[in-house]
């Protein structure tokens, strides 16, 4: 293998890493409590898939606006790329979670039901993806 | 806004698909219903305050309204005592957590369309000795109560609906105000106290009482742990403070009063939101013993609230459907029979109803106060309104009636209105003085 002085780099930034992890983690356990919420109709677990979702959405468009500018400052085309599919994704999933906060905040079992379980989960499919996309390395050349 | 009033529009596509109103006659026994719908966004349209500036309600021709009182702090209910005073019970009660990020959200719209007054915890005294509709005496009757909203009179024993107790105090004629602390007869429900309005009356021999406790949510979205004792009408022996569940499935019964012409009980009843603009019309109804009347699980009788799990199919089948539409949102919370030709022939058989007025719905509803005509004591005919003017004609709500209450010696209706936090009182026009007569 030929020696190479290129460092396996995201385009994320720290804190933009930070808050991605958010919607992420969020998404999932809302994806979880309106599963339970859907088993045992006990009303509690609908209150947090609310706060989840709404959490995810929250979170989300702090992660939306990491996005846009990640991609602005894209530099290399390469880079450009991904970071187009992951402002794509994180948008998507951005705007699936602000509908399913508006959906989560229907009364009792209105706030969860097929709908809002399968926006739960398109949202946490979405997330993840994203937090794939922008944790994936980006072969960098060597500096000059 | 031009109108000053704000509107959460949902997203076009949900509004546009189901949050339209289709105009059903929706008052009487046999409301039409329209099939239920849930936006996106709940439709949320008060009417934000203006002031009266010198503006009075609109009363038929033939009457004069008059500000009895002003500067109240949340006039809510009233008694009329045999002496002709007044009683107004003032407070603002509840303040059950808020558990959702909807529950803040909710709140901080729904407090732009009331007053920002705080609630009194009290009851206020109104003296107006010779009934020329100005009061000579004012005082604070009753002080340092729990949000005071029913008040009952069974002989020298005044009772206090708190949103967490009824009180016994000793009345004594022409009392002008009660230091004595008053007996606890029972506590009343007041977990979470989502509704926390104790609705009060007193069966005509007096030997009963009758308490309405509002469920602790709209839909049953707090779980039905919560409602245990909720969206009933107690009956309480005022000598032991001894209850028992009365009638069941009132999702908020905030009035009582006894039917003069049969001896039954009525309340008026709000109904539940957010499953459209036209659902589900609040009501008038005798309260039957033993009756359950739908809520969580259905309303109007059989109509199934798919919001509610589990479903309770054995209940939903013994559900009453209630006596008389209302209207849907109208918020009904004020009921006062007359008792005979007090304010006219025209007046004489029959119920006022006080509508505080909608929220969750684009065409505002209710803020008026409305005579429903009673023939050998059932509803016959539809509501007409006696009061109204509460909105200036730009969506803005210049007062917000609830209770009403009717002096018989006075003749006259009143009305509380707790966003003016006035008194109104409505009499028939005394005759036009002859020319020359001494006036005073």
């Amino acid at each position: 293998m030929p020696a190479s002085s290129a460092t396996a780099e995201t385009f994320l930034s720290p804190p933009h890493a930070i808050l991605l992890a958010f919607p992420v983690a969020f998404s999932w356990a809302a994806v979880a409590s309106d599963i339970t919420y859907l088993n045992s109709a006990v009303v509690q677990w609908s209150h947090f898939s609310a706060w989840l979702v709404a959490g995810t959405a929250l979170f989300g468009a702090l992660v939306l606006v990491w996005a846009i500018v990640a991609f602005l400052f894209a530099r290399r085309s390469g880079n450009r790329g991904r970071a187009l599919t992951y402002l794509v994704l994180i948008a998507a999933m951005w705007v699936l979670s602000v509908l399913n906060s508006l959906h989560h905040a229907r009364d009792a079992w209105g706030s969860v039901g097929t709908l809002g379980l399968a926006l739960s989960i398109v949202t946490a499919l979405l997330a993840l993806m994203a937090a794939f996309v922008g944790h994936s390395a980006v072969r960098r050349e060597a500096v000059r | 806004m031009s109108a000053r009033t704000f509107a959460v529009a949902a997203l076009a596509l949900a509004l546009a698909a189901c949050g339209s109103e289709r105009g059903l006659d929706q008052q009487g026994s046999e409301p039409e219903l329209p099939k239920l719908s849930q936006t996106l966004i709940p439709t949320i349209n008060i009417a934000s305050p203006a002031g009266w500036n010198g503006a009075v309600p609109t009363v038929p021709d033939g009457f004069t309204i008059t500000a009895l009182a002003t500067d109240l702090k949340i006039p809510r209910q009233m008694l009329v005592l045999p002496n002709g005073d007044i009683l107004v019970a003032e407070g603002s009660g509840g303040g059950a957590p808020r558990v959702r990020p909807k529950d803040v959200i909710a709140g901080i719209l729904k407090s732009r369309g009331k007053s920002d007054v705080e609630g009194g915890d009290r009851i206020t005294l109104l003296r107006d000795a010779d009934r020329d509709g100005v009061v000579e005496e004012r005082t604070v009757f009753i002080d340092g109560l729990n949000a005071p909203y029913g008040l009952a009179l069974v002989g020298s024993d005044l009772y206090v609906a708190n949103q967490d107790a009824l009180l016994r105090f000793e009345y004594r004629d022409g009392a002008t105000q009660i230091t004595t602390p008053g007996r606890e007869v029972t506590k009343l429900p007041s977990e979470l106290n989502h509704h926390w309005t104790k609705a009060l009356t007193a069966s005509p021999d007096g030997s009963m009482l009758y308490v309405g406790i509002g469920s602790n949510s709209n839909a049953a979205e707090r779980g039905m742990m919560a409602e245990q004792d909720r969206a009933v009408v107690w009956e309480i022996d005022p000598a032991t403070g001894r209850h028992r569940q009365y009638a069941s499935g009132l999702r908020n019964p905030t009035a009582l009063d006894f039917n003069p012409v049969t001896g039954e009980l009525w309340a008026v009843v709000n109904e539940r939101d957010e499953i459209g603009p036209e659902l589900v019309p609040d009501y008038l109804t005798s309260v039957r013993e033993g009756a359950f009347y739908g809520w969580p699980y259905s309303y109007w009788g059989p109509n199934v609230d798919p919001r509610v799990r589990p479903q309770k199919p054995e209940l939903v089948r013994r559900a009453v459907a209630p006596d008389y539409a209302l209207g849907s949102h109208v918020a009904a919370l004020g009921l006062a029979f007359a008792d005979g030709p007090v304010l006219g022939s025209r007046f004489a058989e029959g119920a006022f109803v006080g509508m505080h007025g909608s929220w969750n719905r684009s065409n505002l509803a209710g803020y008026k106060v409305v005579w429903i005509p009673f023939s050998r004591g059932r509803p016959a005919g539809k509501p007409v309104d006696f009061v109204t003017g509460f909105l200036d004609g730009e969506g803005n709500a210049r007062g917000r009636p609830v209770g009403v209450a009717i002096d018989p010696l006075g003749g006259a209706l009143l009305i509380a209105d707790d966003l003016s936090n006035t008194v109104w009182r409505v009499a028939p026009t005394a005759r036009r003085v002859p020319a020359g007569a001494p006036s005073g």
